[in-house]
């Protein structure tokens, strides 16, 4: 077999067992939570018989070894159950918040990516002189100021001094395309600010390392410009490390963003986890834990494959 | 009047009203004194779309109003709903579903007359017969409603024509006053096996209901009342954060929002385009301590406390004056049978020496705290250990997590902060936390007199002995009981300057959650 094509499947394999992993991680997890959760769904008005009921009702009566396996073949179904506390179908209220969530991070992807990586290239080109000074110094900035504060740093000169752009990201079914986009403006211009300066440093400092190498000395002894070395010989050579910087930002693009989600009021999967959280609504805090899991091996896995593929001694073996 | 005049006059002198609170509100009284009616000087202008940005919604919110337990689900079922009867800003009773409400002579039966022409959002007319299932659904144990503990004193319920009527268990003249619960807004009676299907007979019936996110509502057509839901539609959106609501409002996105942190009040009044609306309630800020266990069982030491308690630094410094004084009572000036108690007064000396005679070893006195329990909840316990210190008195703050405060901290640990959102009237105040028997008595106050006496006022419907009776009870529980109140907070809103027709009015936030039936957009 073509050693690319096994590793890929090794690596596959390797995430799917990762999965299952985390979700015994996340069964247990529940499962330790303080308080009863037939308790805390009936608070001051539980009685032993109504405690019993709802007891066997949710199944908590069985040993822990079934309960797992009972959701874990469930979930594999697609049927991630009914939230305890309003009774809503887990799978269809978490996949709106998921879209949600989904349409943020893509939208600050494709104009962070791009940006952390040309960013980064004019720092390398430039390095040492002025505008290496200013792009590193401000993607460090903005990097190191807490998310929550960008936030309200843009809420307050975009949306209460100048009035240009809401304050309020707060999407919903059937919103214009282009409206959609005027509303997360500001979210997505504050989750570029945060994940900026982690890919285009990486990225610099990939090439730099790079730049040392003696074919980029060969490529300048042939009188190339600077630039075409670095785009076209340095960064292919430097592409594995950026690739899995890129992809752990777009995980926390995913899953890490409920405090800009609270700021800005998007409804998406970060709040909606922590509103279930704090009511003890085991089976919808299991759903989104799983999910949140699958995207960040998912993710992962992809930046593996494409740092494999990106080497040319395993794509061309001997 | 005359008190709310000389009030004020006293707020001007704390500079605690802006120029434009000042002549707005003196010009209602002046209104109200020339022509003897409420301030309505501008025409009610119909249309338009009221956006509220609220605070206090989750993912996990039911339309089931039996559920509603927190700000935006209650806002849900009064914009949606109607109960029988209304508490007034004044305190009077209302007549809504009901069309009169009469007794006999012991309070025992009551009797509601329904309105006719009224018709539920399904087109449906509302019957006697859907009241009937609408009580009955929430006298049910297993509905788990939150008006449960209401509904408990009823022994049984029946429709006699146009007619629902009521026999309790014993005499109680506040029983309308309960009707009023926002829980119990009335819905068909074939809604009882689907109580969150949205159904109601409000203003406004509901379009869009994504819990934690937004909901809105359009103007129900067939509504009864002209005189109320000048809007053709309304849309909260919740909003938790407090900075991105205050952001909303003075961005101009939302026409209201609620929970304004009284510590930001002042600087937001000086905001363009807005008013900040606040009214005392009967809400107020609490630390409890158990009656029944040591060293709180000792009087003398709960004495000692509630004098070393400096009520006017608190108001002044965590409510920065959007609040008033309390006096160890959960009743204020705001509920109908008030009387005055002596003002309990910071006395570090008295403290002093009723610490001594308690005979407390010295050992520090563990007071537990979490910004949850009320806002401002940490810095009030650092002020209470500051004044306590200076009588000699030591206590020891203890921060406890926000999560799971409610469940593992209050009304388990025998000292901790809390708070109370008020109930209409006396009764239900006191039957809810000081009664013997009350499962949310987090003072442990257990006095077979003061339940006597409760149960007799209860019963008696000559307003002057209750007044009477009232204050008794009162009393009892600012000397011998485990509450020390040190403040009430005013419910404090941003209204958009569009906004007009506000109203004060403290019993719930939000003008009682009338804002979206009272007012309308200039």
């Amino acid at each position: 077999m073509h050693p690319v094509i096994k590793l890929l499947a090794q690596r596959i394999a390797l995430g799917l067992l990762l999965l299952f992993a985390a979700s015994v991680l996340i069964f247990i997890g529940t499962q330790i939570l303080p308080g009863d959760v037939a308790q805390s769904i009936l608070g001051q008005g539980a009685t032993p018989e109504t405690l019993a009921n709802l007891r066997a009702e949710l199944g908590l009566n069985d040993p822990p070894l079934t309960r797992y396996l009972n959701w874990l073949f469930a979930a594999m179904q697609g049927d991630l159950g009914t939230a305890l506390t309003n009774g809503q179908d887990i799978a269809t209220s978490m996949g709106k918040r998921l879209g949600n969530t989904l349409f943020l991070a893509f939208w600050a992807a494709v104009v962070a990516v791009p940006t952390a990586i040309i960013l980064g290239l004019i720092a390398v080109r430039y390095q040492g002189r002025w505008p290496d000074r200013v792009i590193s110094s401000i993607t460090l900035a903005t990097v190191s100021v807490p998310e929550f504060l960008l936030g309200y740093i843009a809420i307050f000169f975009l949306s209460v001094q100048f009035r240009v752009l809401p304050s309020l990201a707060t999407v919903y079914d059937g919103m214009p395309f282009w409206d959609k986009l005027y509303t997360i403006a500001l979210p997505v211009i504050v989750l570029v600010l945060v994940v900026l300066g982690h890919m285009m440093r990486m990225t610099r400092a990939a090439i730099l390392n790079v730049m040392q190498s003696p074919y980029v000395e060969t490529a300048e002894l042939k009188g190339l410009r600077k630039f075409t070395i670095i785009a076209r010989h340095a960064l292919p050579n430097a592409i594995a490390p950026v690739v899995n910087v890129v992809m752990l930002n777009l995980a926390y693009l995913v899953v890490g963003v409920v405090v800009v989600e609270v700021v800005f009021v998007y409804p998406g999967m970060g709040q909606y986890l922590v509103d279930h959280v704090a009511k003890r609504d085991v089976p919808v805090v299991q759903a989104c834990g799983l999910v949140f899991a699958a995207v960040y091996i998912g993710l992962n896995l992809v930046a593996d494959v494409v740092s494999i593929l990106a080497n040319p001694r395993l794509r061309h073996p001997k | 009047m005359k008190d709310d005049l000389a009030k004020l006059i006293d707020r001007i002198d704390a500079a605690r009203l802006s120029r434009r609170g000042f002549m707005g509100t003196a010009a209602a009284f002046g209104a109200v004194a020339m022509s003897g009616t409420p301030a309505l000087a501008q025409e009610v202008k119909k249309g338009g779309i009221l956006k509220m940005g609220l605070g206090g919604g989750e993912s996990t919110n039911s339309l089931d109003p039996g559920l509603a337990a927190s700000q935006v689900p209650f806002h849900l079922c009064r914009i949606m709903g109607e109960p029988l009867v209304d508490v007034a800003a004044d305190g009077t009773l209302e007549m809504r579903i009901a069309e009169a409400v009469e007794s006999s002579a012991d309070a025992v039966v009551w009797r509601f007359t329904i309105r006719q022409g009224v018709k539920f959002h399904n087109g449906a007319d509302l019957t006697p017969a859907d009241v009937l299932a609408t009580l009955e659904r929430h006298s049910n144990k297993d509905s788990s409603s939150g008006a449960f503990g209401i509904m408990e004193g009823i022994e049984s319920m029946k429709v006699d024509g146009n007619v629902v009527e009521v026999t309790l268990k014993a005499g109680n003249a506040d029983l309308p006053y309960l009707m009023a619960d926002y829980h119990l807004q009335i819905q068909p009676a074939s809604s009882v096996a689907t109580p969150d299907d949205g159904i109601g007979c409000g203003a406004y019936k509901i379009v869009v209901n994504e819990p934690g996110v937004r909901h809105t509502f359009e103007k129900f057509a067939d509504y009864w009342d002209d005189t109320r839901g000048h809007y053709d539609g309304v849309e909260i959106t919740v909003i938790n954060d407090a900075t991105a609501r205050m952001a909303a409002i003075q961005s101009g996105q939302v026409h209201i929002a609620n929970r304004v942190d009284p510590k930001i009040a002042k600087l937001l009044s000086r905001a363009p385009g807005l008013t900040v609306q606040n009214v005392s309630g009967r809400g107020h800020y609490v630390f409890i301590m158990h009656c029944d266990t040591a060293p709180f069982d000792n009087a003398d030491l709960r004495n000692a406390l509630k004098l070393a308690i400096n009520r006017e630094e608190m108001v002044d410094k965590i409510l920065d004056g959007y609040g008033s004084v309390g006096n160890d009572t959960p009743i204020n000036a705001a509920y109908p049978l008030f009387t005055a108690l002596e003002q309990r007064k910071y006395d570090p000396a008295a403290a002093a020496e009723a610490y001594k005679k308690s005979g407390h070893d010295g050992s520090p006195i563990i007071l537990r705290v979490a910004e949850g329990a009320f806002p401002g909840a940490v810095d009030a316990g650092a002020l209470f250990q500051q004044s306590a210190a200076a009588a000699g008195i030591p206590l020891e703050i203890k921060r406890e997590p926000n999560d799971g405060y409610w469940s593992e901290v209050w009304n388990k640990q025998p000292f901790c902060a809390s708070y109370w959102g008020g109930r209409p009237v006396q009764d239900q105040m006191f039957s809810t936390a000081y009664l013997s028997t009350a499962d949310w008595n987090d003072t442990r106050f257990k006095v077979p007199a003061f339940d006597d006496l409760l149960l007799k006022a209860r019963a008696e419907l000559d307003p002057a002995k209750r007044t009477e009776m009232y204050a008794e009870l009162s009393k009892m529980v600012h000397d011998d009981g485990g509450l020390i109140c040190p403040m009430f907070n005013d419910f404090i809103e941003a209204v958009g300057d569009g906004v007009q027709g506000w109203e004060k009015n403290g019993v719930q936030e939000c003008m009682n959650g009338l804002a979206p039936h009272k007012t309308w957009l200039a």
